[in-house]
């Protein structure tokens, strides 16, 4: 615990549970939406895309992180453009990201300094982010989740009742379209943690706990948000006390989360309210 | 005024996607306070039908008139019950969340807490008996009871024209006898304008009021009497046809397999009158 407190006095561990917590929120909301869209496969395209994408500012010496943003946004309006339903949606997402990555590693050939700014972006650096990089997240963040707030209740409508939605005058089309630029920016925060190849421990594991907790919309994005926090911050935290990467805990979190959810909290949970859950006997057909 | 407006007008109305007619010089007013089948094979075009009323899709040719006005989305005068979509059994949603985005789920926001709107839901709950399973995932539910929840939403904005896609697919006789009862009901108490897609006649044929009948870009409408007879069937089809009246039920018999169609699916006839209706 001492060890923790003098540790939070450094300039670079307040920066990396600053932007922590940050990122933790947006993951939180997006993997709920994520996880009931069913949009894993774009999850894993944005953050792969992304990469392509700092990796091309890398080499035109610019700020690696505004380069994720740009690939992954890039990606969502393609993948929006090609393909809103959801019915052929992974071919699209097949197509566009296999361009996309070997952009990546073209640029990543013609670079010829050490790499080591493109290792960060596929394994994670939170405790090497800056102040600066700190701001522009805490910034995208905030962009975010406003966004998420004013669309909240129609992109539920449109995700779990899609017809109805529409028929109800809901923009499914529009809201498909800027979910995914959301998802991009969450997927450029996420990725300071956990990195590329993680991101599904941040942007799907969190949602995924959570459902198996509450039947309740709201409470589960609730969880959620509180599981994506543990995650991140247990993960910032074991980094700094071991010196092991902060991805290596942060998925070892996210999965014991999840395992926990799934197989002890989930069932013990569901086991105290059985009086109330139906399809028992079926009185209402009378 | 609106009592003498129909609740729905089709003015020579055609609806054709690419080449293909789905409907064409369809004429049609629907009285407020009936009870409407819409029936004809699979690809007749039924639910583009609601999907023009609802707004949703526009007529190439002719005008789709609802109490008097071009449709509009989002009209809060209709309710919907949407084709049968199965929910995630694991997806957080109770049947209550789901009657609940009848009310507002179209606004911007989050939505919070409502005293009131939660008042409306559970009036709604109640008037379709579902207030024992309101509170569990609604995808854990049986597909009568996602139903029932799916009506609830449907009239918790209070409509005067209910529009439903199918609402007896994949239900077990008694079900079906169920949800419509409670169609009917709700037809009688607040005097609403009921359109009511199927591919089977008989579950409805007690209260319908009118049919339509839509084969191949052709139609026919009237009473149950005047439209389900072989004369009129033939006419619509192009090819000879049988109704045939077995144990109170309606049958549609084509002459061969090829041009075959039944207005049941098989898997909602008794086998005996299968073979019935085969010798015929």
């Amino acid at each position: 615990m001492d060890q923790v407190i003098r540790l939070l006095a450094y300039d670079f561990v307040q920066n990396a549970v600053a932007a922590g917590i940050v990122i933790a929120v947006v993951s939180g909301v997006v993997s709920r939406f994520v996880v009931a869209r069913n949009m894993s496969f774009a999850v894993h395209a944005l953050a792969e895309l992304g990469f392509t994408g700092s990796a091309g500012f890398i080499l035109l010496r610019l700020s690696p992180v505004l380069g994720l943003l740009t690939g992954s946004a890039v990606t969502a309006v393609f993948i929006g453009l090609l393909g809103v339903r959801a019915r052929g949606r992974d071919v699209v997402v097949g197509v566009v990201m296999a361009f996309g990555l070997g952009l990546g590693v073209l640029f990543i050939t013609l670079y010829k300094g050490y790499s080591s700014q493109a290792f960060a972006i596929l394994f994670g650096t939170i405790t090497g982010v800056s102040r600066g990089d700190v701001l522009l997240l805490m910034v995208i963040g905030v962009i975010t989740l406003a966004t998420l707030a004013v669309i909240y209740r129609p992109l539920t409508f449109a995700t779990v009742d899609p017809e109805v939605a529409e028929a109800r005058g809901v923009p499914v089309g529009m809201l498909a379209v800027l979910f995914l630029l959301i998802m991009a920016a969450a997927v450029a925060e996420a990725i300071q943690v956990v990195g590329v190849l993680l991101i599904l421990t941040l942007l799907i594991t969190p949602g995924a706990a959570a459902e198996r907790l509450t039947p309740k919309p709201g409470r589960a994005v609730v969880y959620s948000v509180a599981i994506a926090l543990f995650c991140t911050l247990g993960g910032i935290g074991l980094s700094l006390l071991t010196n092991l990467a902060v991805s290596v805990f942060v998925t070892t979190l996210s999965f014991a989360s999840y395992l926990a959810a799934r197989f002890v909290i989930g069932p013990a949970l569901q086991n105290r309210s059985t009086p109330t859950t139906p399809t028992a006997s079926s009185r209402s057909a009378t | 005024m609106a009592e003498t407006l129909p609740a729905v007008r089709f003015d020579r109305v055609t609806v054709a996607f690419g080449t293909r007619q789905v409907w064409s010089d369809l004429s049609l007013e629907i009285a407020s306070g009936t009870f409407v089948a819409i029936l004809g094979p699979n690809g007749a075009g039924k639910t583009s039908l609601l999907r023009a009323i609802l707004g949703l899709i526009t007529p190439t040719t002719g005008r789709v008139e609802v109490l008097g006005q071009t449709p509009r989305r989002g009209d809060p005068g209709i309710g919907y019950v949407p084709q049968h979509s199965s929910f995630d059994p694991d997806l957080p949603l109770r049947g209550r969340d789901l009657v609940r985005l009848g009310i507002d789920g179209h606004r911007w926001g989050i939505g919070w807490r409502d005293r009131a709107a939660d008042m409306r839901v559970a009036r709604a709950i109640a008037s379709v008996e579902a207030e024992r399973y309101a509170d569990a995932a609604i995808g854990r539910l049986s597909g009568g009871e996602q139903q029932r929840l799916r009506i609830a939403q449907a009239l918790v904005g209070e409509p005067g024209i209910l529009l439903c896609d199918e609402p007896l697919a994949n239900l077990d006789l008694r079900y079906q006898q169920a949800i419509t009862d409670l169609i009917r009901d709700w037809q009688q108490r607040a005097g609403g304008t009921v359109l009511f897609v199927t591919h089977d006649v008989n579950p409805v044929l007690r209260v319908v009021d009118k049919v339509l009948f839509v084969v191949n870009g052709r139609w026919a409408a009237g009473t149950p009497d005047e439209v389900l007879t072989s004369e009129r069937l033939s006419e619509l089809y192009g090819s000879h046809v049988d109704v045939v009246r077995v144990h109170g039920r309606i049958l549609v018999v084509g002459e061969s397999t090829e041009t075959g169609f039944t207005l049941d699916e098989p898997h909602h006839m008794p086998l005996t009158v299968d073979r019935h209706e085969g010798a015929h």
